[in-house]
């Protein structure tokens, strides 16, 4: 594939044209319920990019971290107190603030990955994600002294317009994940993606061939948890529209894991297939209990279900494509193609031995 | 100055007895470590699935106390021949990380299989022991030390010996060191590989069982039972992944160091350090000596 503009080929243009065209003018013209913006949509992004985070720390450098929702509180809490205390940054400046801090905390916490892996590595990253939280529970400033736990967000206002309603708010995520997205796919690609890759397929080998591991790996853990923090802004800002340390507990880390794992490791659009996934699929599932049972099965009882069948499925995976969701759409795309290919060539014989 | 040595010392054996809680948990991931070299994530959720099956054979159908403690024993049993079948036998060949992801997963079915079976409302166990000082000690030595602590320590002792027997002295525990040391030449000269992996899953699930139902007459049987077997993780990443008496240590080490760091450090920070405090000093441990206490050192060949 000959690149067309830049050091892109005529497919990403493409490719980016279509999602650019579905998401700004499509969506917003089709849908038009609050609902589908204010618990799909904007969730979808927000973990879309925590999951992007995770990606590059685990699917890209194949470290095992378990503390995105760590890094995503981070992120949520520094935004929070840099637009009480320093209004002059505006939404933008202190959304990239509260990245770099978070990325800050992810090099203190990436540092163990240079001395261990596997699950040495998780349970050093699960310090992270319990200091973190409990920091910001038990210093009163990180929460303006807020005594009731829950502190609303303050409304987003970009150069001097306000963005509330759920449509603003949608086209906010929209245009940082697009930005953050496009980025995370050339660093990929280029020769930091490089490094990343040739430390997680085998460290040793990549250091010997001149790849420094220090400098990729706390680059990776940095990128990654940079990610997490402006994923876990937005998504404070704009889905939660409020801040708690509880919203960021243990649990949204190993849903992050499990949007990475199913999406499927080390590819970008895995994390937007991940994402979707884990979060309609409770849709779905509660969507059958209403309407074929009538609620006759307990909410519980569903959630349950819900457990069970994304870890049978993380199972499955593992089992059969460890490479997730996206390489079976590109298994499908492949063989789509190849129909394709063949039956043309087909018509070509055909009409060739007509010819003759 | 006696008064306040006696309280060091109160917190201290506190803290070391709430340890051997958590190495009861370890004790479940060591087994299974030793014999695959499997990091078994799932161990919590096996803690959570074994004591919450417990409570629902006694409580749901009124199945005394000891019949109720076998059939979940059984379950348990069932579980890993499951596990065996489904999860890990396919995975045989895949790298340690890609079956450390599955037992992730497998603690998910677990935790959602159990709640889906008997609710998830927090249920009590009483095992017929009081969470309360004893008498007897807090007259004679001025120390406050509850009688399940002590009943946790007593019954980590007798499984760790019982443990440490079986891999010693018996044929099995041969074959199980063997087939923790390779796999491949284990089977090729006739260890039944099959028979070895159930053999110490179904032990797991039973140390799992016993862990939880001395957590569940503590802390009520409940979900959180998950989040406290992690700390399990910080305990062995001390004590080292393959050692028995490491987890032992290590859960020793952990628990007294977070009660005498909440008693005498958490106040200045508002409390609570003892959520993370493990977790950092598991990191300390990795920092200077990534295999633990008792570990073997990790090599990794080019």
């Amino acid at each position: 594939m000959k690149p067309v503009f830049m050091t892109y080929t005529k497919k990403d243009l493409i490719n980016l044209a279509v999602c650019m065209f579905l998401s700004v003018l499509i969506i917003p013209s089709f849908i038009t319920t609050e609902y589908w913006y204010t618990s799909i949509l904007i969730p979808w992004l927000c973990l879309a990019l925590a999951t992007i985070g995770q990606q590059i720390v685990m699917g890209y450098t194949g470290q095992l971290a378990l503390g995105a929702a760590g890094f995503m509180a981070a992120g949520a809490f520094a935004m929070f107190n840099l637009i009480l205390r320093v209004p002059d940054l505006g939404f933008v400046g202190s959304l990239i603030v509260s990245g770099l801090i978070a990325a800050a905390f992810g090099i203190l916490f990436g540092l163990p990955s240079l001395k261990v892996r596997g699950i040495y590595l998780m349970v050093a990253t699960l310090a992270s994600q319990f200091f973190i939280i409990w920091m910001i529970d038990k210093f009163g400033w990180f929460k303006n002294y807020d005594s009731s736990g829950i502190i609303t967000a303050q409304d987003i206002v970009i150069l001097g317009k306000p963005f509330t309603t759920p449509l603003a708010m949608y086209f906010v995520c929209l245009a940082v994940t697009t930005v953050l997205t496009l980025l995370a796919m050339n660093m990929a690609r280029g020769s930091t993606g490089r490094n990343w890759m040739a430390v997680r397929d085998m460290d040793i080998a990549a250091e010997s061939m001149g790849v420094s591991l220090l400098r990729t790996k706390v680059q990776a853990f940095a990128i990654s948890a940079f990610y997490c923090g402006v994923a876990g802004a937005l998504f404070a800002f704009c889905y939660l529209k409020s801040l708690e340390p509880v919203a960021f507990d243990i649990k949204l880390s190993f849903k992050i894991l499990f949007m990475c794992i199913l999406g499927g490791l080390g590819t970008i659009n895995g994390a937007f297939i991940g994402a979707a996934f884990i979060l309609l699929f409770p849709v779905l599932l509660n969507a059958i209990g209403n309407n074929v049972f009538h609620g006759a099965i307990d909410a519980t009882i569903i959630s349950s279900i819900e457990q069970v069948i994304f870890g049978g499925l993380m199972i499955v995976f593992m089992i059969y494509e460890p490479l997730g969701m996206a390489k079976l759409w590109e298994n499908l795309k492949q063989k789509l193609s190849l129909k394709l290919q063949s039956s043309n060539v087909k018509n070509l014989k055909s009409s060739l031995s007509k010819k003759s | 100055m006696v008064d306040e040595l006696l309280f060091f010392m109160e917190v201290l054996v506190g803290g070391l007895l709430a340890g051997t809680m958590y190495s009861l948990v370890a004790l479940g991931f060591v087994l299974i470590f030793k014999a695959s070299a499997t990091f078994n994530f799932s161990q919590g959720a096996m803690v959570f699935f074994s004591v919450l099956a417990f409570c629902g054979f006694m409580q749901d159908f009124n199945i005394p106390f000891v019949l109720a403690f076998i059939l979940a024993a059984l379950l348990m049993v069932v579980v890993g021949l499951c596990t065996e079948r489904l999860v890990l036998r396919p995975l045989m060949n895949a790298s340690e990380d890609t079956v450390l992801m599955a037992t992730i997963g497998l603690g998910y079915v677990l935790e959602g299989l159990a709640q889906a079976a008997w609710g998830v409302e927090v249920r009590r166990l009483d095992l017929g022991i009081g969470d309360f000082p004893v008498p007897w000690i807090a007259d004679n030595l001025k120390l406050f030390i509850s009688a399940l602590d002590i009943t946790a320590g007593l019954v980590a002792a007798l499984m760790i010996i019982g443990l440490f027997l079986l891999f010693k002295y018996t044929k099995i525990g041969l074959g199980l060191r063997a087939v923790a040391d390779d796999a491949g030449a284990a089977s090729s000269i006739g260890i039944p590989l099959k028979h070895i992996m159930l053999l110490v899953w179904s032990a797991a699930g039973v140390v799992a069982l016993v862990a939880g139902c001395m957590w569940g007459a503590r802390a009520g049987v409940q979900f959180a039972l998950v989040d406290l077997a992690l700390k399990a993780l910080p305990v062995l990443i001390i004590g080292g992944f393959s050692s028995i008496p490491g987890a032992i240590i290590g859960g020793l080490i952990i628990g007294a160091v977070e009660k005498v760091l909440e008693v005498y450090i958490g106040p200045f920070f508002g409390g609570a350090i003892e959520g993370w405090a493990p977790y950092v000093l598991a990191i300390f441990f990795l920092l200077y000596r990534p295999e633990g206490l008792f570990g073997e050192k990790i090599i990794r060949r080019v």
